[in-house]
């Protein structure tokens, strides 16, 4: 598939019209989608008037951006202004925004053409996709196994060729797991780094949008899209935001990475080989490989399923019936809430929720809530001495490759587990990024990931790129 | 709700006893859920195995380390109190459930005076 950096290029050139790119795309998803289900909404009709639009733009000599053109696919849970975003649960169906995230703006404005809004676990709440309200995604690389998620649906997009790009959120790895799981590119920016305005909300202290794409420097130009101030998001960082995209070949040149066995030593000896691999490809290229322990991070999971669910139980009060979504009528307002709330949300979100509530409550509060947010100082503070001595950390991104279809669906703790490589990144705010890694013993994608601290994505996109250019190409090598 | 009974390690928060039926009860109708029997009893399993894996933390000495609700030190975001152009209230109100003269309609919230 041609690069993202290649079809902007090609628009900006008049060399190819973005009309005939988003043709492409559409027929892409027309011809593939029905098997895999990436798309809960394709916006054929406003995607050849945007493209049409940059056409023009093109035709009378101005720049329509860094994106122009390229079709990009949005997670459903990215508020478009009057298209429907229901986060893939019943209690949003319908639901048609009066405004648009910043994102997507910010999109726009880099001459993007936005294709559909793509599958999700209801909320975010899942790392399978199989918690969507409107049926699973599949992974294009096996119909019978789960892209991962929550951001399944973006991922499974990009890995099935629909679109070179799309963007997902991650709240504990749910851009990073499905990105590995599909083999593609998936990157968490450091919390603040990229507006929340429009996002809606599932953890607010973890929470964070992302790219997705078929490789590294792709996922950077789309980062420098995104990136930046916004004082409609109160946790927005005001720091300035140089752009990334220029450093990604700069190599690894006596960059210190640690490789991290509290981030490998539980995943499949598949997964384990891979990493080993792409330490050993790193070394090699120049940078200086340690292996670096931090223990803490078997803290995270524990942690991050109660803070998580803690802010949801606050975040979902706001599904009452009243002022947007379903309502199922009751004789009060306080029955109407339940009969509302009780159709409305699926099974994992209520799992959350009571969860979350419980663990907030009078009796609990200090054993489980605040204790968790002292785990979560705990690990900040291991992330804070590692880099001490190492510039990066690598780990795996999941534990395995993509997992059948209702494989872990009734057994809610197997299927958190997938996320502990990713959560002590979220927890701590910092940068992180899944790059495909040739494939596990049953020939379906492997992804490893690259840790870096605060703000220093430009770090952890070059080491990315040394990653990707050394991955394997045929299973086994 | 049962309280805290089981007294951690020293330094520790107190590790509470097992959730129960009554207690998943109790939470959804905090949590305004209406759940079946069949859901009381499958919640209840569920959420008492994820809070046994949390147990592992419940149980560390942390009393030296401050809670953390955010990554990031959080300063107070203010603005100049300027008037600037906010949502369209016919656009907001056009996808509420239910509209009466420019006002979210909703049921009767207190009983009837008798």
């Amino acid at each position: 598939m041609t690069t993202a950096i290649e079809l902007a290029a090609a628009v900006r050139a008049g060399t190819r019209s973005a009309r005939e790119v988003v043709e492409e795309s559409l027929a892409a998803i027309a011809a593939g989608d029905a098997g895999v289900h990436a798309f809960l909404n394709v916006l054929g009709d406003q995607a050849r008037q945007t493209a049409d639009a940059v056409d023009a733009a093109v035709g009378r000599g101005h720049d329509p951006g860094p994106l122009a053109g390229v079709p990009v696919a949005l997670k459903d849970n990215l508020c478009t202004r009057g298209i429907e975003t229901s986060c893939a649960s019943r209690i949003l169906a319908g639901w048609r925004p009066p405004y648009d995230a910043t994102v997507v703006e910010r999109l726009r404005r880099a001459g993007a053409v936005v294709v559909g809004k793509t599958n999700m676990d209801e909320f975010a709440m899942g790392s399978s996709t199989e918690n969507s309200a409107f049926g699973p995604t599949r992974n294009p690389h096996d119909l019978t196994r789960v892209p991962g998620g929550s951001s399944g649906g973006s991922a499974a997009a990009v890995a099935a060729g629909f679109v070179p790009l799309s963007l997902g959120s991650d709240t504990g790895g749910s851009i990073r797991q499905p990105a590995a799981l599909c083999g593609v590119v998936g990157m968490k920016p450091t919390y603040g780094r990229v507006s929340r305005y429009g996002l809606v909300a599932f953890a607010s202290s973890l929470d964070q949008i992302g790219p997705f794409a078929t490789g590294v420097r792709d996922a950077a130009v789309l980062f420098d899209v995104l990136a930046g101030h916004d004082p409609r998001d109160s946790t927005s960082l005001p720091d300035a935001c140089p752009p990334v995209a220029g450093d990604v070949e700069l190599g690894v040149d006596d960059v210190r990475v640690g490789l991290c066995p509290d981030l490998v030593d539980g995943c499949t000896p598949d997964v384990r080989a891979r990493v080993h691999q792409a330490a050993d490809a790193l070394s090699a290229a120049g940078a200086k490989v340690d292996e670096v322990r931090v223990p803490e991070f078997a803290y995270g999971l524990s942690a991050y399923y109660l803070i998580a669910p803690a802010e949801a139980s606050s975040n979902l009060a706001r599904y009452d019936g009243v002022r947007y979504g379903l309502r199922v009528e009751g004789e009060d307002a306080a029955a109407m809430n339940t009969a509302t709330r009780t159709a409305g949300f699926g099974a994992e979100v209520k799992r959350r929720i009571m969860l979350g509530t419980y663990a907030l409550s009078a009796g609990y509060y200090d054993a489980y809530y605040a204790q968790a947010q002292r785990v979560r100082t705990m690990v900040m503070r291991a992330f804070d001495r590692a880099y001490e001595t190492v510039d990066v950390l690598l780990g795996a991104t999941a534990p395995s490759t993509a997992f059948a279809l209702g494989e872990k669906a009734d057994d809610p703790m197997a299927m958190y587990m997938n996320d502990v490589c990713t959560i002590p990144s979220n927890l701590s705010g910092h940068p992180a990024v899944s790059v495909p890694f040739g494939t596990g013993a049953d020939g379906l994608p492997v992804g490893v990931q690259v840790l870096a601290p605060a703000l220093q994505e430009a770090l952890l996109f070059r080491v990315a790129r040394v990653v990707e250019a050394h991955a394997p190409t045929e299973a086994g090598s | 709700m049962t309280p805290p009974e089981v007294a951690g390690p020293p330094g520790s928060a107190a590790v509470p006893g097992r959730l129960g039926r009554d207690d998943v009860v109790h939470v959804a109708t905090l949590a305004r859920l209406a759940l079946s029997d069949e859901e009381v009893e499958l919640f209840t399993a569920q959420l008492g195995s994820i809070l046994d894996h949390a147990a592992d933390v419940a149980a560390l000495d942390l009393a030296h380390l401050a809670p953390s609700s955010h990554p990031i030190a959080l300063r107070n975001a203010l603005r100049p109190d300027v008037p600037a152009p906010s949502l369209s209230r016919d656009e907001v109100l056009a996808v509420a459930p239910d509209v009466e003269d420019d006002r979210f309609r909703v049921p009767r919230i207190v009983g009837e005076a008798p």
